[in-house]
């Protein structure tokens, strides 16, 4: 690809700013509505509504959960079974080498670890953390973003957008500012 | 859910609940009040605090010097009792552990919103509980430069852990325990730095807050997966922290040693690990709600339903105690008869005494609503039951080692100056992690004390309802 959004959009998007919860959620519902794709609202705290509005896909999340928990059980069980059994058999009080029930709590506690360490990665990976520079920090009322005020930003790549046209649609939105997001 | 609105709400109907958060907050009052506990200069008392705890760090310090050159003989461990103080504190700091994630992720599941002012603070004490453990067993072993021998990985002796012994189950138990348990305090922490990354002034502050905040900026997309990721975690962390005192217990009760041989430990382990627990976090919050101001968040709510918590589990340890007793009477082994009695009335006779007295008596006063409802009273029991339940290990551990089958094999055990040189440092390593927590960190969980305020939108996965307040 030849043309990097730089060269394309001298900027990266608009940014309205709400007071209220309510106000974004009414704002986000109508953004969806006009047909915006490249949408996004940064809140202070998670708002279920506001995924709804976006109609967001599902999370991911789950699969990778269960993928990582599975791999770690079989991983547990196979590293005692072939370790026990196979690669360095010890008669232990005259206990079978393949004494199962003793294998269980290892076996248990790598699939949690195994599931958790995918939930946590798998999180950060899904959200594309860490992201040490993204434009919306240009904006210096966006510092309060993790405090109480709620935003929402309108890509300029998205194929509906017009710097003029999409400020006003913002404003008509209860925005009590809008301000341009650069690169 | 039904809310109670105004007109069908009346008090005889319902008995008051004191409210999770005080009425007139809103998320900017929240956040400001939260995060400047860590903004703020640092106040005077928090210098003498700390230096207190690094001072008993130092002596931990100290004591394993002492115990690296010259080895565990400096303990009183010795036949018979091979475990002692060792193992005594590594059962009682990693019980102590249990409460954090017993708030941070089963209370979450039953949407239990009150958890959310104290789940951070008990998270911080569930790690810092179990680094002081986790010490235990490596400087058990004697050599504890070759602890990683305990790890199963390739090496040049051919060689690998017995993994039917629940030593190494408890190698596993507790090694995932510790980290799983940072993991979930870090992802809780993520939007809470972000936060401090925003408001700190100084650029040094808003370097250090933001490279662990990894660039969160409360895209909706990120919650949402976040959200779900949390839920995961809690879900995950709920059969694990019951896994871990259970395995911790099976190193006693897959032993022939008789008081240690019980179907019940596990249970009975579970549940006195969720009793320290809740009185440690108890001793903790209410010296430290005092000293930030915090009255607003931790309330008389969270007072009230940890002491219930408490009289709770506490019960269940006494009906423990009732049943060890019964199990050897009922068994008709000689040995296990003996051994009750010689709890009971053999030489530790005061430690028993003792135990009963802290864990099993005054514990009752929270049947008391006004005790209850009292930060002094309260914080008086807590202390009680955290000598208690140490007691509980002493009792469990050597008292039942000293005296096995063949009389001439008895003798007394005693800690010496180093186990509790030993002892008094793990609790400075815990004080003084503790202090540079409150103070380098948010130790109420801002993002989400934000959605439990009146005018917060939403209502999450992670809140709960936000119309529990009382008109």
């Amino acid at each position: 690809m030849s043309t990097t959004p730089h060269a394309k959009h001298p900027m990266y998007g608009l940014m309205a700013e709400f007071h209220t919860a309510e106000e974004l959620i009414e704002a986000v519902h109508k953004v969806h509505e006009a047909g915006f794709h490249n949408v996004d609202a940064l809140t202070p705290y998670p708002i279920e509504e506001v995924a709804h509005a976006l109609e967001l896909p599902r999370s991911k999340m789950p699969l990778i959960v269960l993928g990582g928990g599975i791999t770690g059980g079989l991983a547990g069980y196979m590293l005692q079974y072939w370790s026990q059994v196979l690669e360095y058999p010890m008669n232990i009080g005259g206990r079978p080498f393949h004494s199962w029930p003793a294998f269980i709590v290892p076996t248990f506690e790598m699939t949690i670890l195994f599931a958790a360490l995918s939930a946590v990665l798998g999180m950060f990976a899904l959200n594309g953390l860490p992201e040490p520079y993204h434009p919306v920090f240009n904006v210096p009322r966006f510092a309060l973003a993790s405090r109480d005020l709620y935003f929402l930003v309108i890509e300029a790549r998205d194929p509906k957008f017009d710097p003029e046209e999409t400020r006003r649609f913002l404003l008509d939105l209860h925005a009590s500012e809008v301000s341009e997001v650069a690169h | 859910m039904a809310t109670l609105d105004d007109a069908s709400y009346s008090p005889a109907a319902k008995p008051y609940k004191p409210p999770v958060v005080a009425p007139g907050h809103t998320p900017a009052t929240v956040t400001d009040k939260i995060s400047s506990v860590v903004l703020q200069r640092t106040p005077k008392w928090w210098y003498v605090a700390f230096g207190v705890s690094f001072f008993l760090l130092m002596i931990f310090m100290m004591a394993v010097t002492k115990l690296f050159l010259t080895g565990v003989g400096i303990w009183g461990i010795n036949q018979p009792a091979g475990w002692g103080f060792d193992i005594i504190n590594f059962v009682w700091w990693i019980g102590i552990g249990h409460a954090g994630t017993l708030i941070s992720a089963i209370l979450l599941l039953l949407r239990q919103e009150w958890r959310t002012s104290i789940n951070r603070f008990a998270e911080a004490m569930t790690l810092f509980a179990v680094a002081c453990a986790g010490m235990y067993p490596v400087l058990h072993t004697g050599r504890p430069w070759l602890a990683y021998w305990l790890l199963p990985y390739p090496n040049t002796m051919g060689l690998w852990p017995q993994f039917r012994s629940p030593l190494i189950w408890d190698v596993f138990a507790v090694s995932t325990y510790a980290t799983v348990s940072l993991m979930f305090w870090y992802v809780g922490l993520v939007p809470d730095l972000a936060t401090l990354r925003d408001r700190s002034k100084h650029k040094l502050a808003k370097i250090a807050y933001g490279i662990p905040a990894m660039g969160w900026r409360g895209s909706v997309k990120h919650w949402h997966n976040y959200e779900v990721a949390y839920l995961l975690l809690a879900g995950l962390s709920t059969p694990l922290v019951l896994s871990v005192h259970t395995v911790v217990s099976f190193d006693f009760a897959i032993g022939i040693i008789p008081g240690w041989h019980a179907t019940i430990f596990p249970p009975y382990f579970v549940a006195g690990a969720v009793y320290a627990g809740f009185a440690m976090v108890l001793t903790l919050a209410l010296p430290l709600r005092a000293a930030f101001g915090l009255h607003d968040f931790i309330t008389q709510r969270h007072l009230q339903n940890m002491a219930k918590v408490m009289l709770a589990t506490g019960l269940i340890v006494v009906y423990g105690y009732a049943m060890e007793i019964f199990f050897a009477w009922y068994s008709g082994n000689h040995y296990e008869a003996f051994m009750a009695m010689n709890r009971v009335l053999g030489p530790y006779k005061y430690h028993w005494m003792t135990l009963i007295l802290c864990n099993a008596i005054v514990p009752q006063l929270l049947w008391i609503r006004k005790i209850r409802n009292s930060p002094f009273w309260l914080f008086f029991v807590s202390m009680f039951i955290n000598v208690g339940m140490w007691l509980e290990r002493y009792i469990i551990i050597p008292v039942s080692l000293h005296r096995d089958f063949l009389p001439s094999s008895w003798g007394m055990y005693r800690g010496t100056i180093w186990d509790w040189a030993t002892f008094i440092g793990t609790i400075g390593l815990f004080l003084s992690l503790l202090f540079l927590f409150v103070r380098l960190l948010p130790m109420i969980s801002i993002f989400e004390m934000r959605t439990l305020v009146p005018d917060a939108k939403g209502g999450t996965n992670l809140g709960g309802e936000t119309t529990e307040m009382p008109r």
